[in-house]
This record gives C-alpha cells, sequence and structure tokens, in this order.
C-alpha cells in the first residue's frame, strides 16, 4: 500500500497561497484555522524561499504519540488522522507537532480551545462518521482519498511546486526534476516528519 | 578622380582603425561575458538560497514571514516537538512511575520496618490548640486542590495506559475532559490556599539553629529518641519551604500553560509543560511522605490539622520548645478561660 506524503519543493514555490485557498475551499475550513499556510524565508533578500506546508502525516506521528486520550493514528496509507468526538482540546498535539499543524476554533484560555483541527491529507476524518458522508464532510472536511483523488491543495498548485500522494513516487519525480534542472533545495521537513530526505 | 580615391581610402582606413578598436574592446570583454551567458556551465540558482539544514543548524526551528494574520502559524520546522514528545512519552512515564511508586514503596518499608511512631509516654488526655480554625481550613483548602490536581494532572499522563483499556474511548474522553476542566480551576484554589500557607506559616519556618541538630539526629525519630524542636522540626520545615517552591513553579507554569500564547511561544510551552510535569511528580511524592507521616506513620500527628488540638505528650515529644513556649506564654497570660492546656473532653 502507498505511503502518503507531501513535498514541497521550494524551488517552485512563488507564494501564490493559491494551495492554501484551496484547502480552506474544499474543507470549508472553520474561520480563523488554516490547514496549510506559506512561510516565506528570508523574505526580501537574495536566497528566499518560500515554503508550503500543513500536516505532514509524519512516520511515529509525535502528536499521536503525545494524545492523552490517544485520538489520532495513522491510516494504513500513513494519513494521520484524528477522532473530534474523542478530542479533549487539551492543546498537546500542537506543543509535540515539529509542523504547527494543530490548531483549535479557539485561543483557549482555561483550556477552551475546542475540538482540534488540522490536515486530514483531505481523507476525511477518524471518526466513527461513515466515509464520504455529509457528517464527515462537516467535521473534517473533504474526502478526496475514497474518491481516488489527491489533496487538492497539490493537485491544483500551478506550479507543481507541491506535490502529495505515494511517498515513493513524489520523491522520484522530486528526483528527476533535480537531475534535469540542476539544483535543489531538498525536500523541506522531510527529515523531521519521515526519518529520511531524499538524496539527490 | 584622385581626391575621391584619396577620400575613400581614408574613409576605409577609418573603418579599420574602428573596427580594430572594437574588436579589440571585444577581446578584453569576451572572458567575462562568456562567463555569465555560456550555456555549458551549470548555473545555480541555489548558490544563496537558503538551506533547511544549515537554519536548523543556526536556530533550533525555522521561521520566516507569513500572509495569513495568525502570527504563530510563521513558525516552518519545530523539531523540537520530537524532543518534547520524547520527554513526555518516554522520560515523564520512567521518572513518574519510578518517583511516585518508589516513594509508595519506602513509605510501605518504613511502615513495615519501623511501624507507627508512638507517642511514647502514652495520651495525657490533656490536648493543646497546635492550629487555630483558619490554619486547618488553609491547610485543607490546598490540600483538597492538591490531591484534584495530583489524580487530573496524572491522568493527563498515565490515563491511557491506566484507565483507557478498562473504561473505552468514549467514556475515557469525557472524563478526561471533564478532569482537564477540573485541573484548570481548581488550580486556583489551590493557589489561595498556598499563599495562606505561605503567609501564616513562613514566620515558624523560619530556619534555626535548633533545626541542624535536629537533622543532625536524623529527625529523633528515626532513632526512636526524639530531638528537639520548635512549632515546626527541620522536616516539616523542609516540607513547607518545598512546598512553596514547588506550588510557584507549577503555579507559574500552569498558568503559562492555561494561557497560550501570552508572554510565550510553542518552545516556552514546551518548557513550561516540562517544568510542570517533572516539579508535579516530585510534589506528589513528596505530599505522599508527608500525608503519610501524618496519619498512618505517626500517632497523635493527624489530630494537629484534624481538630487542631494535640496532645500535651504528643507535644512534649515532638515540639517540646514550641510546648515549652506556649506553656510560658500561658503562664505569663494567666488569664481564666483561656487556659494554654485544656483538658481533653
Amino acid at each position: 500500500m502507498a505511503r502518503m506524503k507531501f513535498l514541497c519543493d521550494a524551488d517552485r514555490c512563488i507564494n501564490c497561497n493559491a494551495c492554501v485557498t484551496a484547502c480552506k475551499n474544499e474543507n470549508e475550513v472553520p474561520w480563523g484555522i488554516n490547514r496549510r499556510r506559506v512561510v516565506t524565508i528570508n523574505d526580501g533578500k537574495p536566497g528566499e524561499r518560500s515554503v508550503s506546508m500543513a500536516c505532514m502525516h509524519c512516520t511515529d506521528a509525535p502528536c499521536a504519540a503525545v494524545c492523552p486520550v490517544s485520538c489520532i493514528f495513522s491510516t494504513e496509507e500513513g494519513v494521520v488522522l484524528h477522532s473530534k468526538d474523542l478530542c479533549i482540546g487539551c492543546g498537546y498535539c500542537f506543543y509535540a507537532c515539529p509542523f504547527g499543524a494543530p490548531q483549535y476554533p479557539r485561543i483557549g484560555n482555561f483550556g477552551s480551545r475546542g475540538k482540534m483541527d488540522k490536515c486530514t491529507f483531505c481523507a476525511g476524518g477518524g471518526g466513527a462518521e461513515e466515509t464520504g458522508s455529509r457528517e464527515e464532510f462537516e467535521k473534517y472536511g473533504a474526502n478526496r482519498l475514497a474518491q481516488g483523488k489527491l489533496p487538492l491543495c497539490a493537485e491544483m498548485c500551478s506550479t507543481k511546486s507541491l506535490l502529495a500522494g505515494d511517498g515513493d513516487i513524489i520523491a522520484q519525480i522530486y528526483k528527476e526534476r533535480v537531475l534535469k534542472r540542476g539544483y535543489g533545495t531538498g525536500a523541506w521537513g522531510w527529515m523531521t516528519a519521515y526519518h529520511e530526505t531524499i538524496s539527490t | 578622380m584622385r581626391v575621391q580615391i584619396m577620400t575613400a581610402l581614408l574613409s576605409r582606413m577609418r573603418h579599420a582603425v574602428a573596427l580594430c578598436g572594437f574588436l579589440t574592446m571585444f577581446a578584453v570583454a569576451l572572458p567575462t561575458a562568456a562567463q555569465q551567458s555560456n550555456p555549458n556551465v551549470p548555473v545555480d540558482p541555489d548558490a544563496s538560497a537558503v538551506k533547511e539544514q544549515t537554519l536548523l543548524h543556526e536556530a533550533p526551528r525555522i521561521e520566516g514571514r507569513i500572509d495569513i494574520p495568525d502570527e504563530k502559524a510563521s513558525v516552518l520546522v519545530q523539531p523540537a516537538g520530537r524532543e518534547w514528545d520524547h520527554f513526555h512519552e518516554v522520560i515523564l512515564h520512567w521518572l513518574g512511575a519510578i518517583v511516585i511508586l518508589g516513594m509508595i514503596v519506602l513509605l510501605a518499608l518504613a511502615y513495615l520496618v519501623m511501624g507507627r511512631i508512638r507517642i511514647s509516654g502514652g495520651r495525657s488526655g490533656r490536648k493543646i490548640l497546635r492550629f487555630s480554625g483558619f490554619e486547618c481550613f488553609s491547610h485543607w483548602l490546598t490540600a483538597v486542590s492538591f490531591v484534584l490536581l495530583a489524580l487530573t494532572g496524572l491522568n493527563i499522563t498515565f490515563g491511557k495506559i491506566l484507565l483507557l483499556p478498562p473504561l473505552g474511548p468514549e467514556t475515557f474522553s469525557a472524563f478526561a475532559q471533564i478532569s482537564k476542566y477540573v485541573h484548570n480551576f481548581v488550580s486556583f484554589s489551590f493557589v489561595v490556599g498556598l499563599a495562606l500557607i505561605g503567609a501564616l506559616w513562613m514566620k515558624d519556618n523560619m530556619p534555626r539553629r535548633v533545626d541542624l541538630d535536629w537533622l543532625k539526629q536524623g529527625g529523633g525519630f528515626i532513632k526512636s529518641k526524639h530531638a528537639p524542636a520548635g512549632r515546626f522540626n527541620a522536616g516539616e520545615k523542609l516540607v513547607f519551604w518545598f512546598a512553596l517552591g514547588a506550588g510557584l513553579a507549577v503555579t507559574v507554569s500552569g498558568f503559562l500553560l492555561l494561557f497560550p500564547f501570552y508572554g510565550t511561544n510553542i518552545a516556552g510551552m514546551q518548557i513550561a509543560q516540562v517544568v510542570h510535569a517533572v516539579i508535579a511528580v516530585l510534589f506528589i511524592a513528596m505530599i505522599l511522605a508527608h500525608s503519610y507521616i501524618g496519619t498512618l506513620g505517626m500517632e497523635g500527628a493527624f489530630e494537629a490539622m484534624g481538630t487542631g488540638d494535640v496532645d500535651l505528650n504528643w507535644a512534649k515529644e515532638h515540639h517540646d520548645l514550641w510546648l515549652a513556649d506556649k506553656l510560658a506564654e500561658g503562664r505569663s497570660a494567666d488569664r481564666p478561660g483561656q487556659p494554654p492546656a485544656a483538658p481533653a473532653g
């Protein structure tokens, strides 16, 4: 079975934020939450790079490990999902996440954050809701994976900077790109997320 | 005709000179121009580009600029999250289990080996006031809050191991949700209790010379020989100062976690959680020992906080200097109706 991963080719990202918008629209993400974001490093200076980042669906996901109610888990495809019915909004997944993926509907003084929300790799939710159901969509967003489609952020990336899908395949695509053009700043976040990087 | 030829010749020569000059200039400029545009030399647009590993080498996390107004989302990668995960899931589990279970084992051993420390002179039947009603209230406000905080806090770390399997995910989550709110709000009564305790007993807990002797004699009771002590002996003073210090540490770190991103960022909250958890585990172990000596471990000790009165013989054995002061006070202010040592009813 394919191991789903994200890869952002920073040499192609133009900080257009289309992935951010696509995600918000496709999943009808609540106000104030951005499951995906684009961070620009060294903004305005030589060597500036933009990286689109969301949940990386880590290997040995730290969020899942620290969750006090064990409501976060990895699917067979390596997608990290959670159950909003079980989440107690403690914020621990947010402390543990290397990529700032878990977010909450409220700032949350006195522990009133509400249920955690994060990128689901457009694979619906980890709750009891039926796959592709209205209830699942309202709680977690689209389940494109069940329809045989990949996350919309990557699917509609205009420069094909953001890649999503089988980790081996996207790694191969990136490798070939780097070989052909002769440069590449590497697979951002891969070492932290997957304990491996793409050698080019 | 000749003139025309001459003119044409001169004109050609001028062209030739101009061409020579141009060629010379071109020859000088050629190498640099070739360097810039020769397609055979590969260009590296990443020559000055930021690289993830370099950035992570320079700082523990990578931050940038972000278009959305959520400032905290500008942190791109913080590998420290994995370290915090390791602390919480491995170090804290072992530390908590060893420290707390270790203390329980130690106390069980103390009970089995030494047994209950009896009042060697037996009960006198006469009582003396050790703690006022307000002092008892302050103690129990702190104590009840502490027990609730300890249990709900331990649930966040150990609940999924101990309670999740028997209760099932739905029931356990509902329980954990309630205990989270209990933990967050009972913290306030704990802080009030701790402040009261601190204010009431700080003066009597100041270190004195006699404390050194008490410590040298191993608290006296270890050798079944009582060391002199004032209102609080050195052991109690250590408990007091530990509780005050640890209480302050868990309060500050706890409130930082209670108000996310007020004065902290994610790294600050990770540190706050580590401090909170480690201090809390030690605090729980210390309070277990304190509870043991105040109840099972020593005859006549619980009454001090139970009713506020202690037996005169107990006071003589454990707090002789304090008792002497009290009795002296009573004698100097010898007023009827306020006997320092009233017969027990």
